[in-house]
């Protein structure tokens, strides 16, 4: 138990970004020098990983609607234990609390979807164009969609979102796996330091940096009409920042295989090329996933950078541009028409890939 | 290590007191897990949990048998005198059996109580640590000079020719590859300094003299103006030739360092790398900081860069009006942070009731959103309840949809003409639109209970598939006890999810310190408080957080960017302390093998 083998120092330090803090404290404080990774520590680590794996393997089951499936032996006898005892009195009041949880859960379903459907619905009201106190049009028609393509800038705003989706998507998903991968696969000087640096300038709040930023991107003409290319810019420099999804991800990913690499000739940029990413699909798309649907939602940047010159907005931009006081009696079903547009694609999309989504959350959530 | 020591059952601390051995684990590890410590000899074959500790010949006590690492062990022994020392006098720490002689309650303040105290102590260990890392700093610093002297007495001629040509002791032996990024490093670093970076950096301290000068042009007979002194720029770009001037050092030392490396290669007969060598090293060895360079320059360019010149910013008087460029702005050292401080102030006043306000938010945003996101995924996850998929499908789906379109509807459906306040007008249960977004009360509500709609769903997928993990035989176990539900979620769902998502909740924690979208969305910050006056031409309101206030201020008519610096400065000196102490009290921090 003492030794502590390097094996085990790798193992500790496969901490996701939380782990930092720990980690340096062990480094700072050991005495002697010495590494000091418990074999505990490399336990639990390695039980944490394992325990990643068995979650989005039980969400995959889960998906697939068969939860009953996870009883286990012991409870199955249990049960039948059980229910020879009382067989009327219990499975009576478990139907009665089921038969409610399953109201309950609808109940809830409606009230989550009902805004959209609401948006929907509005959308396609053509007696007023302002706000109303009624959800069901009186009139129906696609007048404004009509509007929305052919008044507003809207299809300038959709395409210019769509070319920031794709690039951001490219240039973040490189740089997150670049960080990610160098952090977890390599120890060296200067690594800690790097990670401290990233943790704490993260910590500052990003629209600090609007002013500077803009003024910047104004020198080489890139705001204003130009905005697009210059969010796409801001999106992604420090994109590398976000690297501890895919970080925790790669450390879960067995080094025997790199070693294995290694003594066979291979350089590190084969091992990452031909051994690591086909294995890490999951977390590519889940990086690519959020690449491309940041630029969608950002509202902050995107108004700042266009700097009222509606040409350069992106949609969110735009679409709440059509919201402020001025505006708002106009063309407020217009933005519901709008919104339907935007939320269509973007859910079809993000409904395909879930299943990457969630091992991108979840394993960003359990990370310890 | 040889185990020749003496089996040891008390430990000496600092102050000379003497505890027993168990008393320092228990405190290490939980008060249960080693009441029943015995020690154990070094002969005997140890069960599990027993642990034998031993001092070694430097005085430092070394765990001879147990699961965990000698330096650990210091660690918490080094934090059970920080904490002895704190609680020295006041409220003796009680040993093992008095505390579980307690009842919940007295457990509970004793806890509480260690907790405060302990802070001080906590806060003085952190101090230590930072005054260390100065000293290492300098320490460094130290030697670096030592050696740069050292290297330069025994150095070849070579060698001490690249101290003014970098790179030559590359090129000399046949590293041009090397040699040539030294010399163009060099080259462009004197070329920058003579041309631009010697006058940004003479204008630094006073961020520039004269704004504009007023020109009389005879032949077309009118006043033109010229702008001389940009204080924006200066600042800007004095802080890049700051950066510059620090990257060209760390490569002067590069530089030095490599040509003592290869006078030693030399020296002992071995063979260089050649240049191939080292183009081979790009995507081998080296290959980490091929992978790291494009993501950390663009995270120097504008994350770090942006974010020093912004703090610069604090500093100064930089607002709309003192633009830097029709009028300079200067250094005004902490006057921006007096003001803010300054005890009853408009600005401190409402800085207090906002930071408040963004604390209460956080709690309640993230909380709520907790718990009620874990029992959705409980009630879907139960067994008997058929349509998960759809339930769960249905949910997920508002993840999806892009915020601004979710949360700019729902702003309007309960606005005064919007969609709830008709209906309700129309049954005939109220007779004048209720205020949702205009009283201050229950716009704080409001955004509370909307954003419990926008984070259920993102938790519940978070935590189902962690629900289901929790071993199901511990269920079974406790219903055969006979614990009911709410036993059974207080005493197993509970503690597991606390300890798998406590870095989860922590980083919530932060992010909704930082949760723009929902408030600004919602109620862009208002309903406004005209008495706490305005900053940067924004007045801030009822629901305003930081986040919100500092992009008001940014943005506002009469921006005022030194104040807005000033906010940022301190939303993150709130995150930072709050993170630290967090993550100091998190379960998953301690006890780490209790669940795994």
């Amino acid at each position: 138990m003492r030794d502590t083998s390097f094996d085990n120092k790798e193992v500790l330090d496969l901490d996701a970004g939380w782990g930092t803090a720990a980690e340096q404290e062990f480094d700072i404080e050991s005495e002697d020098g010495t590494l000091v990774a418990t074999a505990k520590h490399a336990a639990r680590e390695r039980e944490s990983n394992a325990e990643q794996s068995v979650a989005s393997a039980e969400w995959d089951t889960g998906f697939s609607g068969d939860g009953a499936t996870r009883l286990s032996v012991a409870e199955k006898s249990a049960k039948e234990q059980r229910s020879k005892k009382k067989p009327g009195g219990q499975r009576t009041k478990r139907t009665v609390v089921n038969t409610i949880i399953h109201v309950a859960l609808a109940a809830l379903c409606i009230f989550w979807i009902l805004p959209f459907v609401g948006i929907l619905l509005e959308s396609f009201r053509c007696e007023s164009t302002g706000l109303a106190g009624y959800i069901w049009p009186k009139q129906w028609g696609i007048a404004n969609y009509v509007r929305l393509f052919t008044e507003t800038k809207f299809p300038r705003w959709f395409g210019s979102t769509l070319v920031m989706g794709f690039a951001t998507a490219v240039v973040q998903t490189i740089f997150q796996l670049a960080v990610a991968y160098a952090l977890s696969r390599n120890r060296f000087k200067g690594r800690k330091l790097l990670m401290n640096v990233m943790l704490i300038f993260g910590m500052f709040p990003g629209f600090l940096t609007l002013i500077l930023l803009y003024t910047w991107m104004h020198d080489w003409n890139l705001t204003d009409a130009n905005a697009m290319w210059g969010l796409i810019i801001i999106y992604t420099a420090s994109s590398g920042m976000g690297y501890h999804i895919a970080k925790g991800f790669f450390d879960t990913i067995s080094h025997s295989i790199d070693e294995a690499a290694k003594i066979d000739g291979a350089t590190q940029f084969q091992i990452f090329r031909k051994l690591i990413l086909p294995l890490s699909k999951p977390i590519i798309i889940y990086t690519i996933l959020m690449g491309f649907m940041a630029p969608w939602g950002d509202f902050v940047m995107a108004t700042f950078m266009a700097n009222n010159a509606s040409s350069g907005y992106n949609v969110a931009a735009g679409l709440q541009w059509l919201l402020t006081d001025s505006m708002k009696n106009d063309y407020y079903t217009t933005f519901c028409a709008g919104g339907v547009t935007v939320a269509v694609p973007i859910t079809v999309l993000f409904m395909c890939l879930q299943k990457y989504y969630v091992t991108g959350v979840t394993g960003g959530a359990v990370k310890g | 290590m040889g185990k020749s020591k003496e089996q040891i059952y008390q430990i000496t601390l600092g102050s000379g007191k003497t505890v027993p051995m168990r008393e320092v684990l228990s405190f290490a590890y939980g008060e249960e897990r080693y009441a029943a410590f015995t020690p154990v000899t070094q002969d005997s074959s140890s069960g599990e949990g027993e642990i034998a500790i031993a001092r070694n010949s430097f005085g430092k006590y070394e765990v001879i048998e147990g699961d965990f690492a000698d330096t650990l062990f210091n660690e918490f022994l080094e934090r059970y005198e920080a904490e002895e020392a704190a609680t020295a006098g006041k409220n003796a720490t009680l040993s093992v059996t008095e505390y579980l002689r307690l009842n919940r309650l007295q457990k509970i303040l004793y806890k509480t109580g260690r907790f405060f105290k302990a802070i001080p102590g906590w806060f003085a260990q952190k101090f230590k640590k930072l005054w260390q890392a100065v000293k290492n700093f300098g320490r460094k610093v130290a030697e670096n000079v030592a050696d740069i002297w050292t290297t330069f007495k025994n150095g070849s001629w070579k060698t001490r020719l690249s101290y003014l040509f970098m790179g030559f002791a590359n090129y000399a032996h046949g590293q041009w590859l090397r040699g040539t990024l030294f010399f163009l490093m060099e080259a462009v670093f004197i070329f920058y300094m003579i041309f631009w970076g010697g006058y940004w950096l003479s204008k630094f301290g006073s961020l520039g003299t004269i704004a504009v000068i007023e020109k009389y042009d005879p032949i077309l007979d009118v006043w033109t103006t010229e702008h001389v002194d940009n204080s924006f720029k200066i600042l800007l770009y004095g802080l890049i030739t700051i950066f510059f001037i620090v990257a060209f050092l760390y490569t002067w030392r590069l530089n030095v360092k490599q040509a003592r490396i290869l006078d030693e290669i030399t020296a002992s007969g071995k063979k260089v790398k050649s240049n191939k060598d080292d183009l081979h090293a790009v995507i081998d060895n080296q290959f980490h900081k091929t992978l790291l360079s494009l993501p950390v320059i663009g995270m120097v360019m504008f994350t770090i860069l942006p974010i020093i010149f912004m703090i610069l910013v604090a500093f100064t008087n930089y607002t709309f009006e003192n633009d830097g460029y029709n009028n300079l702005f200067t250094w005004v050292g902490f006057e921006n942070f007096n003001q803010i401080f300054a005890f009853g102030s408009k600005l401190s006043l409402s800085f207090g009731e906002i930071l408040g306000w963004t604390l209460i938010w956080a709690l309640f945003a993230t909380f709520t959103n907790y718990f009620l996101g874990m029992f959705v995924a409980m009630l879907i996850n139960r067994k008997g309840i058929r349509l998960k998929k759809l339930w769960r499908t249905l949910l997920v789906m508002t993840i999806a949809i892009p915020q601004f379109i979710s949360l700019l509807y729902i702003s309007n459906l309960f606005a005064e003409n919007g969609f709830i306040n008709g209906i309700l007008m129309d049954w005939g249960w109220i007779d004048n639109p209720i205020p949702f977004w205009t009283d201050g009360t229950l716009a704080k509500v409001m955004v509370i209970v909307i954003n419990i709609w926008v984070g259920i769903p993102y938790l519940m997928l978070i935590t189902s598939g962690i629900l289901m993990n929790i071993p199901q035989d511990l269920y079974e176990s406790a219903k055969i006890d006979g614990a009911n539900a709410f036993q059974q979620f207080r005493k197993i769902t509970l503690p597991y999810m606390l300890f798998v998502t406590g870095p989860y909740l922590l980083t919530s924690f932060v992010s909704n310190i930082n949760n723009f979208n929902v408030i600004y969305l919602l109620t862009q910050g208002g309903p406004l408080h005209y008495s706490w006056g305005a900053v940067g031409g924004y007045i801030p309101g009822d629901t305003t957080i930081l986040i919100t206030w500092l992009y008001g201020i940014t943005t506002g008519a009469e921006a005022n960017y030194a104040m807005a610096s000033v906010i940022g400065i301190l939303i993150f000196l709130v995150c930072a302390v709050i993170s630290l102490i967090l993550f100091n009290l998190m379960p998953s921090n301690k006890r780490e093998n209790d669940y795994s």
